[in-house]
């Protein structure tokens, strides 16, 4: 039998493998979009997890508005790269560095 | 068996209004031509103008929910909101000529300042962790693209990508915590919230999301050690931009901060308490002393910020009513402010230059006595020299936190006021004592002149008169 414990423990590795993937990550920047999906996703888990072992169901209504912000943020945040690339020609995150002081 | 009932619309009314026009202007803005522009913005204002009618005329009703607990429309939420609305449509006033200039003077650009607006009014109204969530990425949504908002500039997109990954794991943070507070309580509402963790303030999962939470919120706020994206993206962006990221959504967060903190985890307040007290003090010390080696306006700008989101955080954390209202009235002299000063970079910017370095100040009351009168108040007040309504704010908040027994607290605050005396005080030395390297004519038309010197007068009549906006905050908490 899976316990709620079993899903609160992959829900923190995936969460810190995506707070990980952000702060380590020294190459790409799609790299870093998918470090942040993995977080929201962690959280998905968290929520759907507590959902139904509390017999509670708004906590999977959450997961249906996070899932849909998350699809816009992705969008935004490509476009911002796209944007980026256009004026660097580069995604590497090593090259986000004319802003410094 | 299903229950349907038709929710109360009456309090959101503002929102719903809001959100109608941002939605007209997006379409409107299609069909007419780029000289005809300015009708787009004249409507923004005019909604902006409608809303504040609504949430006046509203604020009589007292405290109301609706849509099952999920909204609140309350006193503080009023006057927050009236002051969202001020805010944005100034900062709209200052942005025309500017993007004008630029080639920026496109609908978009209110659209989304819209958005962000009704966002804001989200967070301010939320009374549920998923209407609270809602507003913040509406919000945040809104301010990536509009950072993003000039796409041929390197340094904007750059700062619109930091700000974008940042403000993307603070979101991220918040919502892991979010997660744990309702693996314990079983509910999204705010009330709920409170009334399972007045029955078991120290179970470890509550205070487990109570850390995540308070990392969440001060990643917003740019609290440090989570400020880094304050000082590239305020540099970065357009400085309209910046000026609309500096001055509102302050306000916001710290009704957001109220609402989950206070209002939700009240009974958690001594856990709070000392992680708020850490944040402050690091906030108040490394954005007051990094501030003085910037050799950027928006940049120092940006330090400063920084400092005054310690403030905020010090009135918060004292946990009493006096507190909160301190921390409030701080909130919107801070937000008043720092309008007037992005704003007369804005002044003195002209096509193909930015006034944004420090140096560009020096010698301007050669070039203009009163634009430097204007200038030297909203120093002033930013450092908290009476009778500016700096002083107040600078004051009440540390009165706060001495009543709760917290006087070292009050004591390193105001060394390091002090001490960022010193980089506002330079500003003026600047603009009396040295000698102008830009001799243009500054170019600002009459408008522009007549918002700026009506905002640093502003802060030096409510610096004479507080009673009024202070009784205010203390009346709606």
């Amino acid at each position: 039998m899976i316990s709620l414990s079993h899903f609160l423990v992959l829900g923190a590795i995936l969460f810190c493998i995506g707070v990980a993937g952000i702060f380590l990550n020294r190459k790409n920047v799609i790299v870093l979009l998918m470090a942040i999906e993995l977080m929201l996703l962690a959280v998905n888990m968290n929520f759907v997890a507590f959902s139904y072992f509390l017999s509670d169901l708004s906590g999977q209504v959450f997961v249906f508005f996070i899932l849909t912000v998350a699809a816009a943020e992705a969008a935004i945040g490509l476009a911002i790269l796209v944007v980026w690339f256009r004026n660097r020609r580069t995604i590497n995150v090593e090259q986000l560095d004319t802003l410094k002081g | 068996m299903v229950n349907f009932e038709i929710p109360n619309f009456v309090p959101a009314l503002p929102e719903i209004f809001v959100l109608t026009m941002a939605c007209v202007i997006l379409i409107f803005d299609l069909f007419i031509k780029d000289n005809d522009r300015i009708v787009t913005f004249v409507l923004a204002i005019g909604t902006l103008v409608g809303a504040m009618m609504l949430t006046i005329s509203l604020s009589e009703t007292g405290r109301v929910l609706t849509f099952n607990d999920m909204f609140v429309s309350d006193p503080m939420g009023n006057v927050l909101k009236v002051f969202i609305y001020l805010v944005t449509a100034v900062v709209f006033i200052y942005s025309r000529q500017y993007l004008k200039q630029r080639g920026l003077f496109k609908g978009e650009y209110f659209v989304l300042g819209l958005f962000g607006v009704l966002g804001m009014m989200v967070m301010v109204s939320a009374h549920s962790m998923l209407t609270l969530y809602m507003g913040l990425e509406l919000l945040s949504l809104s301010l990536y693209a509009m950072v993003a908002f000039q796409r041929d500039s390197l340094s904007a997109t750059e700062a619109a990508m930091k700000y974008f990954v940042l403000g993307a794991l603070a979101s991220g943070m918040l919502l892991y915590g979010m997660s744990m507070l309702y693996g314990v309580a079983g509910t999204l509402d705010i009330a709920g919230i409170s009334a399972v963790v007045a029955q078991s303030p120290n179970n470890i999962i509550l205070l487990l999301g109570l850390a995540f939470v308070v990392v969440g919120l001060a990643f917003k706020l740019g609290a440090v050690p989570f400020h880094m994206w304050v000082p590239d993206v305020y540099q970065g962006a357009p400085t309209p931009v910046t000026m609309y990221i500096g001055a509102a959504p302050k306000i916001a967060a710290f009704a957001m901060v109220m609402r989950l903190l206070v209002e939700g985890l009240g009974d958690l307040h001594g856990h709070w308490q000392t992680m708020l007290v850490v944040l402050a003090i690091l906030s108040i010390v490394i954005g007051n002393v990094v501030a003085i080696a910037q050799t950027n306006l928006k940049r120092m700008l940006a330090y400063s910020t920084i400092s005054h989101v310690g403030f905020i955080l010090l009135g918060i954390l004292a946990g009493t009513e006096n507190g909160y209202s301190a921390s409030m009235f701080y909130v919107v002299v801070y937000a008043l402010t720092s309008m007037g000063a992005f704003g007369m970079i804005i002044v003195l910017s002209r096509a193909g230059f930015e006034a944004d370095n420090i140096d560009d100040f020096k010698g301007l009351n050669e070039r203009s006595p009163w634009l430097a009168a204007m200038m030297m108040i909203l120093m002033f007040s930013m450092a908290g020299v009476p009778p500016t309504v700096g002083f107040y704010a600078k004051l009440s908040v540390l009165q706060s936190i001495v009543q709760v027994d917290l006087v070292w607290l009050a004591v390193t605050a105001v060394v390091f006021s002090v001490v960022g005396a010193f980089y506002y005080l330079r500003i003026i030395k600047t603009m009396y004592f040295d000698k102008p390297e830009d001799t243009a004519k500054i170019e600002a038309g009459m408008d522009m002149r007549i918002v700026i010197s009506l905002n640093s007068l502003g802060m030096l009549a409510l610096g004479i008169f507080p009673a009024a906006l202070m009784q205010w905050c203390i009346v709606v908490m």
